[in-house]
């Protein structure tokens, strides 16, 4: 017990655990975009490759670390407009294009990766986003470590959650988006564009899914790999629905998640003689199960979500 | 008075259906008109066509400019109709839920890409508007939260905010209370004096003849008759409507007989206070038919349920023909001889895939006469289908055919086929002529006032009080999960407790 306590009172958990849920806010916001406008995106998982191969091969390249997010959000733009115009105007189902769109960004990101380095045995390297330092904020006790001494790409991802959150309720888009969620017709009355605004919210929401591919590359690690994306697509899933769509609780619930994961890794060094290491790494995800059985049975679904609509039928 | 609106010779059509042809329709300044005519006789399309939401096949739309000048409207683009100051409120409801009712008045009529919105500024319009029609709703509660009437009012409001000159109405008062409806109307006519012209779409011949000044009628796709209200009455209309008489059904006096349906005290308990039924009682009897009027969605889903089998009640008892059905199930309410009409004929009533011929023996399969073992006697189901689709003129494709290609009237009919066939001691009719045609409407009541004069007991529920007025011994009105007994077949004093506000 007080191992416990000592490892949820010291800055380096916390610190890791914000680290940890950083890729998955920006998955759960692209998420929470697409589904506020109606459209499942089960491409995230194949998204975040792309996003992870493209941002890391932009740097390596030569096109700087910010090059690097933005082709990482081209190719998630590149996917998601795959994915819109196959789920809105054409209507098909949102389950199979979507887990179609990971199928295929994988396999993509994997084979422009071995073609174009076909004989290297270990990945190369980049020069990675480095922790800022913020003078003075960076040396206060406990939120320094914790909060300011993270990369620009975990600043951003706290800042689109407020930017989201904003967007979302307090504009005239954002009253748009959430109205083609709920009751495409209410919006198709009013003379607005049901499939650009479905279009557009899975476009946008998938250049952000990008972004949580790419800060695996570019801050996370300093190198692509295959398979370390690792189910952190679907987590994000799992936690859109844990959010009840709001941005706030995303991050809560992304908080959440990088804790119990921070936390798995140091009970593992403390207690990994008694119990099997692989329970441990079970243990987030079971947790995240569990929240969700919890927070999904309230849950508010946009009414709307997965259900295709066409311009001129009843 | 001068012309604000001239349709001329719009035509539709979809797949095999020509829901509009060559119709031309004029509109004045300040005029209420009326668009009668049956379901399917393609009222919705031609104003969807004026709306946008449709392109007409042939044909051209005027409109007045704020000058008042006719200028040709470019079709087929919502954004478009709206900004010529043409407003349409749908037959369905168009609102996002999870919005209140501010956003969604004021939705796409500001940029989208914008920092803030004006909810100041929309505010203070709005609550003039609400002043100057009498059209009141609260705007800062989630649509979701509203009752239907609310919700007619909000639709209202948001093609007035537009400053619509010319307002469009698709069936507003089916889901109203009577009172509802009036002061719709009441409040239409206001606006209409101080310059708004109005089209209504309404199938209801009353309303039609007191809210209108002129009625223009439409049959299978085509314009039948133009009519000035004040110089024409209800069997011209409805001549004009069905293009020929129907008969109405003649009631014959009955006494009624024991009691065959009992409800003790039953209670269910929904998502919600209007799926619910909160310790009610009730008795049908032999030769009678109980009416259940009300708005639909005050538990009158619930009350169905029960007595099709598919619920059971938390509390009380179901008693058929004294004998006590303990918890009950579709199987065991047909074999106490239940015979049920389903609220959605289409998903409740047949197995759209299944052919016609498969439907009709659904409710008896382990019946000695279709099977032997298990295995079904093809010939003698599909002789006995062509058979109960002559004595209950269904028509279509045929009993191979999928039940789903048959038209709404025909489906209904051969589910009437199907339930008078087990000759059932009680007949639940839930909402049997919804959307159905005059014609079709008068079959199905017929054939539930001859089940009444063979000793069935009947619960009727429907919430077209006009129906249940026309064909009920005893009448109770639902609302809000209760049933109240109506001491008068007087429509005002019912229209009160269907509104749960009688004293
Ligand atoms: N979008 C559509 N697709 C196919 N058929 C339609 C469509 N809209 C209307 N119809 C058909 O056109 C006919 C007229 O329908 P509608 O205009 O809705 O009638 P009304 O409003 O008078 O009840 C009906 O037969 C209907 O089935
Ligand atoms: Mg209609």
């Amino acid at each position: 017990m007080i191992d416990i306590l000592n490892i949820l009172l010291s800055e380096s958990f916390w610190a890791a655990s914000l680290r940890i849920a950083s890729p998955l806010i920006f998955g759960v916001l692209g998420a929470l975009l697409c589904e506020r406008a109606g459209v499942l995106n089960l491409g995230i998982e194949g998204i975040f490759v792309a996003g992870a191969m493209a941002g890391w091969m932009a740097v390596w390249l030569g096109a700087g670390l910010w090059g690097g997010v933005f082709f990482a959000m081209l190719a998630g733009a590149a996917l998601g407009l795959i994915h819109g115009i196959l789920t809105v105007p054409l209507g098909l189902s949102q389950h199979v294009s979507g887990l179609g769109v990971t199928l295929f960004a994988t396999s993509l990101s994997y084979f422009v990766y071995r073609t174009s380095l076909p004989a290297v045995s270990s990945p190369p390297r980049i020069e990675p986003f480095r922790a800022l330092d913020i003078p003075i904020l960076s040396d206060l006790p406990f939120v320094g470590p914790v909060l300011f001494q993270q990369t620009a790409l975990t600043w951003l991802a706290l800042l689109l959650v407020a930017v989201i959150w904003y967007v979302m309720n307090r504009t005239p888009l954002g009253s748009a988006l959430r109205a083609v969620g709920d009751n495409p017709d209410s919006v198709d009355a009013q003379g607005l564009s049901v499939y650009a605004l479905r279009i557009g919210a899975v476009v946008a929401g998938s250049s952000l899914m990008a972004l949580g591919g790419a800060f695996l590359t570019m801050s996370a690690f300093d190198a692509f790999f295959f398979g370390m994306v690792n189910g952190r697509g679907w987590i994000c899933i799992a936690l859109v629905i844990f959010a009840s769509w709001q941005p706030g609780k995303a991050l809560l619930g992304a908080m959440l998640f990088g804790a119990f994961d921070a936390l798995q890794v140091r009970l593992q060094t403390e207690v990994g003689a008694l119990v099997p290491g692989q329970i441990f790494l079970m243990a987030p995800y079971l947790l995240s199960i569990l929240a969700l059985v919890i927070a999904a049975r309230r849950a508010d679904y946009p009414r709307a979500l997965l259900t295709p609509w066409f311009k001129g039928q009843r | 008075m001068g012309k604000v609106l001239a349709l001329k010779g719009l035509s539709k059509r979809f797949g095999s259906v020509q829901a509009n042809e060559a119709i031309d329709l004029d509109l004045n300044k300040g005029e209420v008109l009326a668009l009668l005519g049956e379901n399917g006789s393609g009222k919705t399309t031609l104003m969807n066509m004026l709306f946008g939401h449709y392109l007409p096949d042939t044909g051209s739309i005027d409109v007045a400019d704020r000058q008042g000048s006719l200028q040709p409207l470019t079709l087929g683009h919502p954004q478009i109709s709206l900004t010529k100051g043409i407003g349409m409120v749908h037959q369905h409801f168009t609102l996002a839920e999870n919005l209140n009712a501010l956003d969604n008045i004021v939705l796409g009529t500001e940029p989208l890409i914008s920092f803030k919105r004006n909810t100041g500024s929309a505010l203070k319009k709005l609550e003039k508007i609400m002043h100057e029609t009498g059209l009141f709703a609260p705007l800062d509660v989630s649509v979701g939260k509203l009752s239907v009437g609310e919700r007619q009012r909000i639709e209202i409001l948001k093609a007035l905010y537009r400053d619509v000159r010319i307002l469009v109405l698709d069936e507003p008062t089916a889901v109203l209370t009577p009172q509802e409806a009036d002061d719709l109307f009441d409040n239409i006519n206001t606006m209409a004096k101080s310059g708004l012209s109005v089209i209504f779409i309404s199938h209801k011949l009353r309303e039609v003849l007191s809210f209108s000044q002129r009625i223009v009628v439409l049959r299978q796709g085509k314009k039948v008759g133009e009519l000035v209200t004040n110089k024409t009455n209800e069997s011209e209309i409805a001549h004009l409507m069905v293009g020929g008489g129907v008969k109405s059904a003649e009631r014959e006096t009955c006494t009624p007989g024991k009691a065959v349906l009992q409800l003790n005290q039953v209670s269910i308990t929904g998502r919600s206070k209007r799926d619910s039924l909160f310790d009610q009682s009730l008795e049908a009897r032999a030769h009678e038919i109980l009416g259940i009027a009300g708005v639909s969605g005050n538990g009158q889903a619930a009350l169905a349920s029960l007595i099709a089998g598919l619920e059971v009640p938390e509390n009380g008892s179901i008693l058929i023909d004294s004998s006590e059905i303990e918890k009950p199930t579709p199987k065991k309410m047909i074999g106490a001889g239940v015979g049920r009409i389903p609220e959605d004929r289409h998903h409740e009533g047949i197995i759209g895939t299944m052919n016609l011929a498969d439907n009709l023996i659904i409710e008896k399969l382990d019946d000695q006469e279709i099977q032997n073992f298990g295995i079904l006697k093809r010939s003698k189901i599909k002789t006995n289908a062509a058979h109960l689709c002559k004595s209950y003129d269904v028509r279509g494709p045929g009993v191979d055919a999928e039940a789903r290609l048959f038209s709404g009237g025909n489906i209904q009919k051969m589910i009437l086929a199907r339930v008078f066939e087990q000759n059932p001691k009680l007949i639940l009719a839930n909402q049997p002529t919804r959307g159905l045609d005059m014609g079709a409407s008068a079959e199905v009541r017929r054939r539930l006032l001859d089940a009444r004069k063979n000793g069935a007991a009947i619960l009727l529920i429907s919430e077209d009080l006009d129906e249940v007025l026309a064909l009920s011994d005893r009448i109770l009105v639902m609302h809000d999960g209760n049933l109240i007994p109506a001491e008068t077949r007087d429509r005002a004093q019912i229209g009160l407790l269907m509104a749960g506000t009688a004293a």
